[in-house]
Formats: structure tokens, sequence, C-alpha cells
């Protein structure tokens, strides 16, 4: 027997997910997550995982994982003492970073600026400068940066970054830094700028470098100690796996050396197992929503593949690494409800009731009405439903909070919590579209699929409000990220900066660096034990009118390329930009970056086969409950999931409870089970 | 209204009930829709002005023109009250005329584009966007001639017209407009991004419609404008006595040789009306430094600063109009006669809200903020680069929040919404210069409880000939402390020539020639204090010198002495004490002196001469 381990660790709760490569049966497991050091709960769930399936630890071949260790030490500032060399002149770079403000007019009147991740106090300049083409311009003074880097030294940074003005054209004065600080910090690892994000913009490069310095530490501690723990409690060539924020697969040697690229791990999962799913149910395009405690994560599937962006934000932090393009809306399960005295509007979010108080509904001390509080209200989470398997809510808490609401808006206590949700969902319905608009795309064109904790409870309104169906809740939605992370592919990318206007290109020396970069990426996926002839390799162009910042990336057909010159590249861009945006310019092209991907096939993972015969939606229905709808009271008939199989057709009004989701269904709505165990929700009697 | 609009469906719209949460929900997909214009705006962009500094400003107003969402107040009521032609569905208007739309914009570099959105043959709402373009022609490159005299010099007017018409875009006129500008790819790439962006809007607010009905979107707006005006009347009776009180700061000149320019404004309250007079102003300067103002943005500008301290997440309307006056003598520099210059008014735009925050702080001195960085002073280079081929390069400079009630200033940041520096290695991988250096200068925040931010020094190595403009300000009046804080320090602009000699720069001038190799060091001003500054803990004064943005001098100012990087415990007592009895009481304001002192030490501590008064005839 062989088994495939998916393991996400969330803020919470950590969630693993053990599928059986033969015969596609899977089990899961929710433990608490250890904060202190999350690789206790990974080996905790593992150990339960096996207790309850019967299986062997010897069987789990490999294990993918999912983590936030990285964003976490960022969001919490527990990183390491980083130091930062820039170039004479620029020290204050990520101090001043791009001057912005946030909010509208008047928006710094209150704006306060975070602790930077390298502060001034560590931060020292070289004596050096490059231009825009890579020319020397100043040689480096090493004696003066010697200088410098023993004040470091005395500083006792743990990490140091490297990143020097136009050093994404040329890596030469960042490696003579390199050297003398190999001399002057022996065995403090460093980061260059050049390495980690050889792309232009002096402050994100920066920054993206000195966050991959300020989590390296932590993640390669983290990583070393699971990677030793596997090995003894599973088998000595366990092979342990990383999730990227791009949703590829590294291994945890190359995932410890650039933990930047992991900071969307978390979430790049979560789009990983809806992508497993709403693939083999059929669905190729699909706008996702993941609901959690404090936020909802949005994404877009097209042609089976989330689109990748370029450039994420982790609190304040802008980073540069290519991230699975997830949105952000501060709209989740403990958004707090307030009602401003003066305009007594209800606002919804963005502060958050977070874990702790948590939602009145919790018993924890939480006061304030949360968006759960106002589903406990309106029945949607009835209190028969245990989260987490063992977790009882308070009904009579969620009332007394939600009631406050519903005074100071002078309307009763079910409308204010309607309103509530309504306007929670109203909050993620907009970083739907946003998602979407700035593609080009219409959303009506796509099905959606919710998932995390709180996703279900959301998605019958999501598709109301969208106008698109069907709505998909995925098979166990709030542990869908490892499902994830067991399902995805390994990946691996290098890329080249060019910047240079198509017109002055050879087309031979642009296949030539494909061929450069194609042979990169191949060897690296080879010594992690995928045969080249597996492989899979993508070539991309990211293009732009010159001037413009915009960046389109592009898969480059290297076929096309040699029949038609860089034109097949050109054509491609006009034709996109024209998509996207309406109208396409008869500007110069200019080619920004080259880029190879290789990926290993898709898992085979055997189809799993659900006892059909003999089995009715009578056997599922476990009671009744009244939920709040529109303005009326309905009587929700209440399911079990794990007893609802493929060709079942549940009606609304009703709830469906497993252990880690609740998923509601308004009147006039049904839900279908497909054969992959999805529920599809639709309008009754459309399809 | 002088418009007239041609519908084919006259139908009025009916203001039916519409319950609280239905308008929460209307009023967040409005404010969602605003934020996909800026999405599709800063996408498709080209100039680097609007794609990476953000300077164009999206809105939405109800179907008679009432703002509904955005940030300087409707375009359309003016436009509506001022266009004598037919308004079709398909029609859009693009002007950028101040003196033809009761400056909704207010210079010629603003193009305005503005949208009838039409839904079953009438008129549902407007979208509007306007967009700072690099160069609209005139007589220097980059549009803003601070030494213009009238606005004909100042480039390409274009009254309102029909960019389109009926849907049909009118390709010549467009080509005669762009035949008057040094970068007509840039302007035509952002006019279609505008035009794209207010498009956006037209779709989303009819789908709105469809998705509420036409009546239900309708009167939700009608009840969004009703729930400011109530909020505001309620917002004005707290924040404004009926007692007047008055204030003024300046401009410090206008680069022909006048100046300080007073702002005068006095307020009070009647009932629940708010009146701003600025009787007391000074008079139109005869270069391009005046600010037409249009009294609907000021009103919005009063009401965003207030309304959000009670409802941060309020979508700020028009709906409070009536609650405010606003009182501007025609002729003075905030009403200018035409055809007076305008394009260098940025000075005036920001320095109104350091005025309207000592004008309305007074009442509420603990909540009010210093003086801060009340501008968007520009730097333009232009030439011919090595390759031969032409450039403009137009740089926003930024500088130091002032000290507030809730903390110290942030350093060389904006004080305008959405705005962001270029990113130096993009600047220099397309125009032929180099920035040797990119930090803000230790002490140059006004010292306090609370430290105003520091200015911000460029330095630009300017590799090939050609001519540079400078528009700045506060060179010789101080961005002021309040509560005791000391003011910020001046900006000041040094050119070093590659010749070896020196040459201090006004604020304001075009034209200057410049030689490859010379060095301009572009220094902005500091954010002013707030608070006694010594009362600092001076754990953080040691922290700021530390970090290199207060120096060791410095932080004297503090009554910090520091010893060998460490506080000198003894001494500082010693010298807190010291300073404390010098200083006697503190000052609610701190302006470094008056004008008068300030014009006799003009020379000696900036290197320029004191401007002469300016003076009604």
């Amino acid at each position: 027997m062989s088994f495939r381990l998916g393991a996400d660790v969330g803020g919470t709760f950590t969630d693993l997910l053990l599928i059986n490569d033969a015969t596609g049966d899977s089990y899961t497991a929710k433990v608490p997550s250890t904060p202190h050091d999350p690789s206790i709960a990974v080996l905790n769930g593992i150990e339960k995982l096996c207790r309850n399936s019967g299986v062997q630890p010897s069987e789990i071949r490999s294990v993918m994982h999912g983590t936030t260790v990285a964003t976490n030490a960022i969001l919490t500032r527990r990183g390491a003492r980083v130091g930062l060399v820039t170039t004479k002149g620029y020290k204050q770079v990520l101090h001043i970073a791009r001057s912005f403000v946030p909010g509208g007019l008047g928006g710094w009147v209150t704006f306060n600026k975070g602790e930077l991740l390298a502060p001034l106090e560590w931060t020292v300049e070289a004596d050096e400068r490059l231009d825009a083409q890579g020319n020397v311009v100043r040689e480096l003074d090493r004696e003066a940066m010697i200088r410098e880097l023993h004040k470091l030294r005395e500083a006792g940074i743990e990490a140091l970054t490297i990143s020097l003005v136009n050093a994404y054209v040329s890596d030469v004065h960042e490696r003579a830094v390199l050297e003398l600080a190999q001399q002057v910090l022996p065995g403090v690892p460093v980061s260059l700028s050049s390495e980690v994000v050889p792309e232009m913009q002096e402050y994100e490069r920066t920054e993206t470098t000195v966050v991959n310095s300020y989590v390296r530490p932590e993640v390669a501690t983290y990583m070393e100690h699971l990677q030793n723990e596997l090995v003894q409690r599973l088998r000595p060539d366990v092979q342990l796996s990383i999730l990227r924020s791009d949703g590829g697969l590294a291994t945890s040697q190359s995932a410890a050396a650039t933990p930047v690229n992991m900071l969307l791990s978390g979430p790049a999962g979560g789009v990983a197992g809806a992508i497993w799913f709403c693939s083999r149910a059929g669905f190729s395009k699909v706008l996702t929503f993941d609901v959690g405690g404090t936020s909802t994560d949005v994404a877009l599937i097209d042609n089976n593949q989330a689109r990748i962006r370029r450039e994420t934000r982790v609190g304040d932090v802008a980073v540069r690494a290519p991230s699975v393009d997830v949105r952000t809306v501060g709209a989740g399960g403990g958004s707090i409800a307030t009602v401003p005295e003066l305009t007594r509007a209800l606002r919804v979010g963005p502060e958050s009731a977070g874990a702790v108080p948590g939602p009145a509904a919790y018993d924890r001390g939480g006061e304030q009405a949360t968006v759960t509080d106002a589903n406990v209200v309106l029945g949607y989470l009835p209190v028969e439903q245990k989260l987490g398997g063992d977790f009882q809510v308070r009904k009579d808490l969620a009332v007394a909070a939600v009631q406050r609401i519903a005074d100071a808006m002078g309307v009763s206590l079910y409308d204010a919590a309607e309103g509530i949700v309504r306007i929670a969902t109203e909050h993620m319905y907009g970083a739907l579209r946003l998602i979407s608009v700035e593609q080009g795309y219409d959303p009506r064109d796509f099905a959606l699929c919710g998932f995390g904790g709180a996703g279900p409870l959301h998605a019958n309104a999501m598709g109301i409000l969208m106008n698109s169906w069907p709505v998909i809740v995925p098979p166990s939605p709030g542990v869908l990220c490892a499902y994830g992370d067991a399902t995805t592919r390994v990946k691996d990318e290098a890329s080249r900066s060019l910047v240079k206007r198509i017109s002055d290109l050879d087309t031979e020396e642009v296949l030539q660096q494909f061929q450069q970069l194609g042979d990169t990426v191949r060897d690296s996926l080879a010594s992690q034990g995928i045969p080249a002839e597996l492989q899979q390799l993508t070539c991309q162009a990211d293009v732009r009118y010159q001037g413009q910042a915009l960046l389109l990336t592009l898969d480059v057909d290297l076929q096309a390329v040699r029949e038609q010159g860089l034109a097949a590249i050109v054509s491609a861009f006009d034709a996109e930009h024209e998509q996207l945006f309406t109208f396409a310019l008869s500007e110069a092209h200019e080619l920004v970056n080259l880029r190879a991907i290789a990926r290993s096939p898709r898992p085979e993972i055997t189809e799993r086969i659900f006892e059909t015969s003999g089995v009715s939606l009578q056997d599922a229905v476990t009671g009744t409950s009244t939920i709040y709808f529109s303005g009326k009271d309905y009587q929700a008939t209440l399911y079990q999931r794990q007893r609802l199989t493929p060709g079942l057709v549940v009606p609304g009004p009703a709830i469906v409870m497993e252990m880690d989701s609740t998923t509601v269904l308004f009147p006039g709505y049904e839900a279908a089970v497909d054969h992959v165990g999805n529920l599809l929700i639709r309008p009754q009697g459309q399809e | 209204m002088v418009a007239k609009i041609k519908q084919t469906n006259n139908t009025p719209f009916q203001r039916i009930e519409v319950d609280n949460i239905t308008v929460d929900i209307v009023e967040n997909a409005l404010a969602n829709a605003r934020t996909e214009m800026d999405a599709v705006l800063f996408r498709t962009a080209m100039s680097p002005g609007i794609r990476e500094q953000g300077d164009a400003f999206p809105m939405i107003a109800t179907s008679e023109g009432k703002m509904i969402v955005g940030q300087f107040g409707s375009f359309i009521t003016g436009f509506l009250d001022s266009y004598a032609g037919e308004i079709e569905e398909g029609d859009i208007f693009l002007t950028n005329d101040p003196y033809l739309c009761n400056g909704a914009v207010s210079h010629l570099p603003d193009w305005l584009v503005l949208m009838p959105i039409f839904k079953d043959g009438r008129i549902i709402n407007y979208a509007a966007m306007f967009g700072h373009m690099s160069d609209v022609g005139g007589k220097v490159p980059g549009s803003l001639p601070t030494n213009a005299s009238t606005i004909w010099e100042e480039g390409i007017r274009i009254p309102p017209v029909k960019l389109y018409r009926r849907g049909e875009m009118n390709a010549d006129m467009l080509d005669v407009i762009l035949h008057n500008v040094r970068m007509p790819r840039w302007n035509r790439s952002d006019l279609n991004a505008i035009v794209a962006a207010c498009r956006t809007a037209g779709r989303r607010c009819v789908e709105l419609a469809e998705r509420f009905g036409d009546d239900a979107f309708y009167s939700a707006q009608q009840e969004m404008l009703d729930r400011t005006h109530r909020a505001m009347r309620e917002v004005i009776t707290r924040v404004v006595p009926e007692q007047r009180q008055e204030f003024e700061d300046y401009i410090c000149d206008d680069g022909a040789g006048l100046g300080p320019y007073t702002l005068r404004c006095a307020l009070w309250r009647e009932g629940d009306k708010a009146i701003f007079d600025f009787e007391g102003t000074d008079p139109q300067a005869p270069s391009s430094v005046n600010f037409y103002v249009n009294e609907e943005m000021f009103k919005i500008f009063f009401g965003a600063l207030t309304i959000s301290l009670y409802d941060p997440a309020i979508l700020l309307n028009d709906g409070f109009y009536d609650l405010v006056e606003v009182r501007i003598p025609q002729g003075s520099i905030l009403k200018p006669n035409f055809p007076a210059a305008l394009s260098c008014r940025t000075h005036l735009l920001g320095r109104i809200f350091d005025m309207m925050g000592g004008l309305l702080g007074q009442g509420t001195p603990e909540a009010m903020n210093a003086a801060g960085f009340s501008d968007s002073p520009h730097f333009m280079y232009s030439g011919y680069d090595q390759k031969g081929e032409w450039f403009q390069l137009f740089q926003i400079g930024f500088g130091g929040i002032p000290g507030r009630p809730v903390g110290d200033g942030p350093d060389g940041h904006s004080l305008w919404p959405g705005f962001t520096n270029v990113p130096n290695e993009f600047v220099e991988a397309y125009f032929p210069l180099r920035i040797d250096t990119y930090e803000t200068l230790a002490d140059s925040g006004g010292a306090g409880l609370h430290r105003g931010g520091n200015g911000l020094r460029v330095a630009y190595r300017l590799l090939v000939d050609g001519e540079i403009s400078i528009h700045d300000d506060r060179w010789l009046t101080y961005p002021w402390g309040v509560n005791g804080g000391a003011p910020g320090a001046r900006s000041r602009k040094e050119l070093l020539r590659a010749d070896g000699s020196r040459q201090i720069l006004p604020a304001k001038c075009d034209n200057i020639q410049v030689k490859a190799g010379d060095l301009l060091l572009f220094d902005t001003w500091g954010g002013g204090g707030w608070g006694d500054p010594l009362a600092r803990d001076p754990a953080l004064v040691l922290r700021d010198v530390r970090k290199g943005l207060v120096t060791v001098e410095g932080a004297r100012r503090y009554g910090v002495v520091m010893g060998d990087d460490a506080i000198d415990q003894q001494a500082t007592a010693a010298l807190r004490e010291q300073l404390a009895a010098e200083r006697g009481e503190t000052q609610l304001f701190d302006r470094g002196g008056t004008l008068e002192q300030l014009k006799a030490r003009c020379l000696a501590e900036t290197g320029l001469p004191a401007p002469a008064t300016p003076s009604w005839n």
C-alpha cells in the first residue's frame, strides 16, 4: 500500500488528509495548531490519522505540506534580526518605500507606519554604483564595506540581505559584497536581490529579499526538524515537499533557501484543492472564495489553472514573488458589525474578533456581534452543529449581541442579522468582481466554489448575487487546503530579466535564452527525482507596451516563434491586451522577462468509488431547524454530509452539516451530489 | 441647467421606500465600482504621472449630477450648468478648461472625461474621471509654466466637447488636440484608460439598476445623500462654533517676485450652516499660481476631514452642500478673473488643507494636526537623450507628514490619496539621469512630543544637456508646529554644476539650462511638530538618532543630550530645565516668526532675496 499525506498548518487548526494512491480512499483529521512549533501539530495529526485509519506510518511515502510558518513570522514580527546592505544614498529605501499613504483625503491623519523588517539601525551602505545598463559607474569601496559589515556583526544580525541599485541588470557588486560578507559574517545566511528577485524596482526588490532573509532561519529550522521527525517516524526515504505560493510543490531544501516563495502557501493549497475537485467535476472556469475567521480569499481559475501574479502583500509588506492570484477582503466569520451613531449605517468589518475573544456565540468573552453570530441567529449555523466536531455554539449570546445592533438601527433582530450577513457577502462579492473585471472576464461565465470553514454558509447567497451557477461546495471544504497539498504537482521555474524592445531583439537569441532557462529547470526537477521525459515544460514571456507599467504574462509557443519570429509574441500580446482592456495600442513592444517552468506529471490517484446502491436521501436526515430567509421563517431539514452519495439531490430549505463546515440551502434552491462528492447548488428546476 | 438632455424615455424616477440595509449594500456596491474604475485605469494608463503616481480621480454621480462616490465633489453640475449643447446616449465629453466647468478641474493638464450612463433610454447616473496629463502643450515642457501671465500660454484649451458622439469617436478632433502636445502617445493612452474606466462604471451602474430595480437603485442613492446631510448637520454643530474664528496661511511667492500671498479665512456657524469667508485673502497673482477654487470641491474637503472621524467607512457624497456656504472674493488668488494663468495652482491646493486644519483645530487643539506636506512639488527635466530622442520627465516630490495626535509624522510620504513615487530604477532606465541620493533629511521634521516627518532629499545627476523646471513652496514661510511643537524645516534647491559652481535655485523656476554632469539637490520640507518636544520620551529621541532621522545636535531641540550612543540623563534634565525656562509658555501655533521677521532674514537664511508684498490696487 502507498499513501500520500497532505498537511496544512493554519492559524487555529492543522488539517491533515491521507489518500490511498491505489483506491482513492481518504481520511481526514483536524488537530489544534501549535504555533510555538507547528511541526508538533503535524506529527500529532499523523499519529491521530494512522490510529483512526489503521494505516501504518511506514506506508506513507510522501508528505506534501502547506504552511503559514513564513507568513506568521512576518505578521507577528518574529523573524530574524536582518541586516541590510544598500547602495550609498539608498539607506532609507524601506523606510520611504513608495511614499504611499493608505486611505482617502485625510488618510494621513491616522496612518502610522509599521516597523521595518530590516531596521535602519542595521542598514549599511555600500559605496558603489551601477547604471541602468549594468555598467560600473563607481567601483565598490571594499575597505569601507568591510568596516560597515563589522558594525552589523557587532549588532548580532542573524541574516543578511544585499540589495543594490540596478542589481536586476548585473549582480557584479552584490557578489562582491557577498564575498566580503562571507569573511566578516561567517555562517550568517545571505540573500541577494539579484538572485531572489532579479526585477526592476528597488523598493520591491529590496523588501522581497529582506522578507526572504527575515523568515529564512525560522523556516529552515522548522523544515529540518520536521524532515528529521518524519524520517524517524515514517520511513527513511519519505519525501517532504512544500507547497509554494504559486501552487507548485518544491522540495523542502529548495523551499528553505527561498522561503519568500511560500508566503501564500496556505491560500495556494485551498485553490489547488478547489482545482482538484472542480476540474474532475468538469468545471474549468471557477471563481473561488475561501471564507475564514478574519478574511475571505478569492481567486480566479481559468482552464483549470489559477492565475499567477507576481506581487503580493502580507500585512503591510509588499513582496515580489510569484503566487496564486489570491485577493483578500476583510470579511470573515469574525468580522465585527457596528452602527456609527451619526450615520446609523450598518458596517461590517474590517475589524475582526479573531480567535480571541471570537464571536459572541463562542462564549470566549466576545461581546460584539460578528458575522458568525448573525449566522447563528438566522439558524444557518444550528446549535445541532458541533464546530470542529465537538464545539457547541451559544445561541443566546449571539442573540444578545445582534440585538444591540438591531436596537441601534431600529430594526428587528432578524432583519439586523440578515443585514450583517448580506453586507459581509457583498464585500466578498466585490472582491470576486474585482478579480474578474481586472482581468477582463465576465464573472457570470464562471462557476463558483465556496470553501473554508464558513464559505459554504455564504455559498448559496453568493450564487444569488452573482447569478452564477452552480455553486460548488467540495467535500470537506474546511480541510480543502490539505487536499490541495496532496494533489498538486512539483514545479520549478527559472527566469531572466531582459527589458528590451522586441524590434531590437534577434529571434535566435531569444530562442537560445529559452533553451538555457529550460535546461536549468529541467535539471532542477531531475535532481528531485523526476526524469526529464516525464516533465512538462512551459515557456513564458512578460511583455508590455514600452512605457506601460502593466505586464502581461504570455505562454510562448516556441514552434510558432521558430516559424514566425518574435511577431508571434507581439500578436499574442495585442490579442490579450484587447481581451483584457478593449483596446490595443500601436506602441513598441517590450520584452521584460523570459521564464521557463517545468512541472511533474499529476499524481495518479484513483477515483474514489462511492457506495450508491440502496441509499436514500432520508438516511442522511438528522432533524429540522428553523431558518430565517428574506423576511420569513422556514423549516430547514438537517442533513449529514457523509451520508449524501452521488446522484442524490438535496432540496432547500436545508442545512448540510459535516465535521468542518456547514452548507446552507435556501428555499427554491437545491444541491445535487456529483460523482466526486461535490454539492452543486442551483436554483430548483435549473440544469 | 443649460444642457439639453435627450432621452427616449422621460419617465421620472420614483422615490420609493428602501430599507436601510439595501442602502448600505448599494453604498458598498458603488464603492466597489469605484475601485474597479481605478483598477482599469492603472492597468492601462501609460504616463508615469497617472500610472505610477496615481494622479487621477474617479467619480460616479446620481442622475441629477450629485457626486455619490468620489473624492473631489461633482464635476457634473458645473458642466450641466455651462454646456449649451445636447447630451445623448453614447456621448462622452472631454474638457480641461477650469473657466468653463466652474473649476471642476483647476488647470489645463487635468483632462476631465464625463459620461452620462443611460439605461432604457434615460440617464441613471454619470461617470467621470480626471487625470493629470504629462504635457498639454504651451510654453514649457510639462505645461506648468510658472511665468505664464494668461491661460493662453499654458497649453491647449479644450472646452466641453464630445469626444464620442452617440458612440462614435471624434477622431479628427482628437488628432487636432494631440497635435498640440509634446507626448501625444502618453495622452492618447491615458485618455483611452480614463474612458475605459468610465465605461466600467457605466456597466456597473446598469447592472446595479437591474439588480435592485431602477427606482430602488435611484432611491437608495437619494437616501445616501440624505444620510450624509443628516450626519453632516450633526458634524457641523459639533465642530463649528457659532463664534467667528479666523486663521491665515500663505504661499511663499508667485515665482514673479511677489509674496507671501495670504489666504485668510473666517469660519462660523449660523444655525446648522457653516460659513467659510475668505475675505482678506490676497489678490490674484500675475503668474500662474492662482487657484480657481470650486466651492463645492472645498465643501467636500471640509466634509472629508471631519466626517471620517465619526464614520470612517462612509462614502462621502454631495448631499450636504446646502449646509456649507463658501464666500470667495472675486479677483482674489482663489477666484481669479479670466484669463488669469492657473497651471501652478498646486501650492494653493495643498495649502488650503493646512489652512482648514488650523481653522477647524482652534476649537479642539488636542485633535489638531501640525502643518504638513501641503503641496506636490514638481521637478521637470527635458531635452534630447544620448540617442537623440526627445524626453521629458515629470516627478512629484514627497515630504514630511506632520506630527499628529496619533503619533509622529511618517518621513518622506504623501499627503495626497493614492500617490506613490516612481521607482528610481524605472526613471534611470528610461531617462538620462541617475538618482544619487534618495533619503529623508535628518532634523527636517519639526520637534514635538510627536515629531514631524522629515522632508526628502533627491539628488538628480543629470546626464545630458537640457532644461529643468522646479515648482515648490514653503521655502520662506514655515510648516507650522502646534501645541508647543516646533515648525518643520523649509524646502531648498541647489544646483551643483559640473564646472564646480554652486547655485541656489528659487522654489519656482522654469527654463533653467543644465549640462551633463550637473547635480541638483531637491530638498522638500518637513512636517511641523505636535506637542511639547521637551516632554518627548528621550528613549524615542535616542531611537531616532540611531536610525539617522535625528542628529545628535538635533536631539538638543528636544532637550536631549547624547553621550556615547546613549542618553546623558543628567545633562538632559539640565538642558530641558534651561530650555523650558527660556521658552516660557508654549504657543498654540509656532510659525517660526512673523512675515516681517521671515522676510528680514530671508536672504541670509535662504540665499534668495525676499519677495515683495502683493497688494490690491
